[in-house]
């Protein structure tokens, strides 16, 4: 299991590879701009400036995003758990809707500002901070993680005021309007070389943090009891794998909006190719996550091209029809989701 | 005290604020078998939660002559091991992988197995019968099979101290045999097992039996004593029986 695990993650990686090329060729000048970016200068300029830290950011979102489904789905016990069921992308959306109306509008396109930086560590640090309290509105509403169908349903109404609230702001506050729909519907429009950076640099840390926790979740799928009767302190080991969960999604949703089913999916995939430890899931996931969002991405960019959709209504598209499909299937096996 | 692996001194729990157990004092013989038997809603799976810790409670257990939460949950995790009622989950790990979390408590954070949790846990596969399975995926065995994969895990601590709630479930007759004998050779090493059953015939196959009802000790005493076999009847409001057949007890509705 653990050499499927290997190959698989090579596969995932090698995928990502060839989408980053593809990736760097799709627009409207085609793959023209790459084949010419070394003598012209416009031509590189779309490549390196636009094209590749778009490409490598959708990546890394679908990575972050990938790692939270996961992260969700064993602590919760529940396949069923995904960032946008859990309350924190919608409590992330709002702590961006609250950053812009405090702060006032910024370009998000324009990642060359003199001050990209601070503006997106500050959204990403609302988003972060939306994203706990959207977890923890829903935990204190589930009374815990322990019965399936009230987290859910906790998550669920979560979601649906926090998001009423965000509207609510938006249109307290006209000025966000036009950012925030970009948000609502989910893009990656807005990465520049240095959200591209934050994202990576977010990643990295979360994936180290929530693999070396991995073998809790293994325990934890055993039951809550079992996990405790090993000795495992899960209070604080829970805070950190809730803290990963908020702070992927946080930084993820900070950049590139509501980006929907790819946190849900991305684990499940993984799941249907090989049944594994934790440790390896985590971080397939993660790679398959980054996998998704680049090939929706590219679609995105490339069915209707020189226009393009929303990275967000793509993936909701998709993974809609991917979680019927999974439903249909479990219908057919065992009755039941 | 060395003779007594567990105790428990004035010991009451709730649960959802409804008193559970009600001043419960007993002591567990070391390195024998004690079945906890008692009609439904006596208290028998949380009294074995509160030994193991995983519930709190009112009164003092003791573990080895020490006050039990005087150390901390790894340690405590090393000298006891806890098999729940119906364990549900894990379904994409592999046997193996179930196992080896029975030897959590023995390994540093990070490091990888060494040979010794290897052995443990092929030891414990194979005391169960269950080595075969090594390498399938825990969701894809029958719950007998399951049961057994869960049992390994729970031997794999090499703990001192045995809990176990509803072990037999979904296992068969001759599974059943198969833990009867797993659990005498536990005894003949000096471990300590603690089990509640609902199957009083295999529960009077322990050396020690203790009969709760309502939430209060009605009995403890050793099985092949007649006036366990009168309690036992009583807690059930007479309609068992308990004959002799050769060694062994055997009940019957009345």
């Amino acid at each position: 299991m653990k050499r499927q695990a290997l190959v698989w993650a090579l596969a995932l990686q090698i995928a990502a590879g060839v989408l980053l090329v593809i990736g760097m060729g799709v627009g409207s000048t085609g793959f023209e701009s790459v084949l010419q970016a070394a003598n012209d200068p416009a031509a590189w300029q779309i490549v390196w400036d636009i094209r590749l830290p778009r490409t490598l950011g959708a990546w890394a979102t679908g990575a972050l995003l990938g790692l939270a489904g996961a992260v969700a789905q064993g602590l919760f016990r529940n396949p069923l758990a995904d960032p946008f069921l859990l309350g924190s992308a919608s409590g992330a959306s709002l702590g961006v809707a609250v950053a812009l109306a405090v702060f006032g509008q910024v370009e998000l396109a324009d990642a060359s500002l003199p001050n990209a930086w601070p503006v997106q560590i500050g959204l990403a640090g609302a988003g972060f901070l939306g994203a706990v309290a959207g977890v923890l509105l829903t935990l204190l509403l589930a009374k815990g993680v322990q019965h399936t169908l009230r987290l859910l349903l906790a998550g669920l109404i979560v979601g649906v005021v926090l998001g009423a609230l965000k509207d609510l702001l938006a249109l307290a506050v006209p000025g966000i309007l036009q950012g925030m729909q970009a948000f609502t519907l989910g893009s990656t429009g807005f990465i520049g070389w240095s959200a591209c950076a934050l994202l990576l640099a977010v990643w990295v840390p979360c994936l180290v943090l929530a693999w070396s926790l991995s073998r809790v979740l293994d325990a934890l799928a055993l039951g809550e009891a079992t996990a405790q009767s090993l000795g495992l302190q899960l209070v604080p080991m829970r805070a950190a794998l809730v803290a990963v969960l908020a702070l992927a999604t946080g930084v993820a949703v900070a950049q590139t909006g509501l980006i929907a089913f790819v946190g849900l999916a991305a684990p499940h995939l993984v799941r249907a190719l090989v049944k594994t430890t934790h440790g390896n899931l985590l971080v397939l996931s993660s790679l398959m996550g980054g996998v998704l969002l680049m090939a929706a991405d590219i679609l995105a960019r490339w069915l209707i091209a020189p226009q393009e959709l929303p990275v967000g209504v793509m993936t909701a598209i998709l993974g809609g029809s991917y979680l019927l499909w999974l439903m249909h299937r479990r219908k057919l096996n065992s009755g039941m989701l | 005290m060395n003779n007594i692996a567990m105790s428990a001194h004035s010991v009451s729990a709730y649960l959802d604020s409804v008193q559970v157990l009600r001043e419960i004092s007993l002591n567990f013989p070391a390195g024998q078998w004690s079945s906890v038997v008692g009609p439904n809603g006596a208290g028998k799976s949380t009294l074995l939660k509160v030994l193991a810790g995983l519930l709190p409670g009112t009164g003092e257990v003791r573990l080895l002559g020490q006050p039990l939460h005087a150390a901390s949950a790894r340690q405590r995790a090393q000298s006891l091991s806890w098999l729940g009622q119906n364990e549900h989950g894990g379904d994409d790990l592999s046997v193996f992988d179930v196992v080896m979390l029975g030897r959590l408590p023995h390994q540093r954070w990070l490091a990888a197995p060494n040979a010794l949790d290897e052995q443990a846990c092929e030891r414990a596969l194979q005391a169960t019968q269950a080595w075969q399975w090594r390498n399938r995926a825990l969701g894809t065995l029958s719950g007998g099979e399951r049961q057994r994969v869960l049992l390994a895990r729970a031997l794999a601590g090499d703990a001192q101290v045995l809990l176990m709630d509803e072990p037999l479930s979904n296992l068969d007759p001759p599974h059943q045999a198969d833990w009867l004998e797993t659990v005498r050779a536990l005894t003949r090493a000096g471990k300590t097992v603690i089990s509640v059953l609902h199957e009083i015939g295999v529960a009077l196959a322990a050396d020690h039996m203790v009969i709760l009802n309502e939430g209060r000790v009605a009995h403890a005493g050793a099985c092949s004593d007649t006036a366990t076999h009168g309690a036992l009847a009583g807690v059930f409001d007479n309609r068992v029986a308990i004959h002799a057949v050769g060694k062994h007890f055997v009940t019957v509705p009345n």
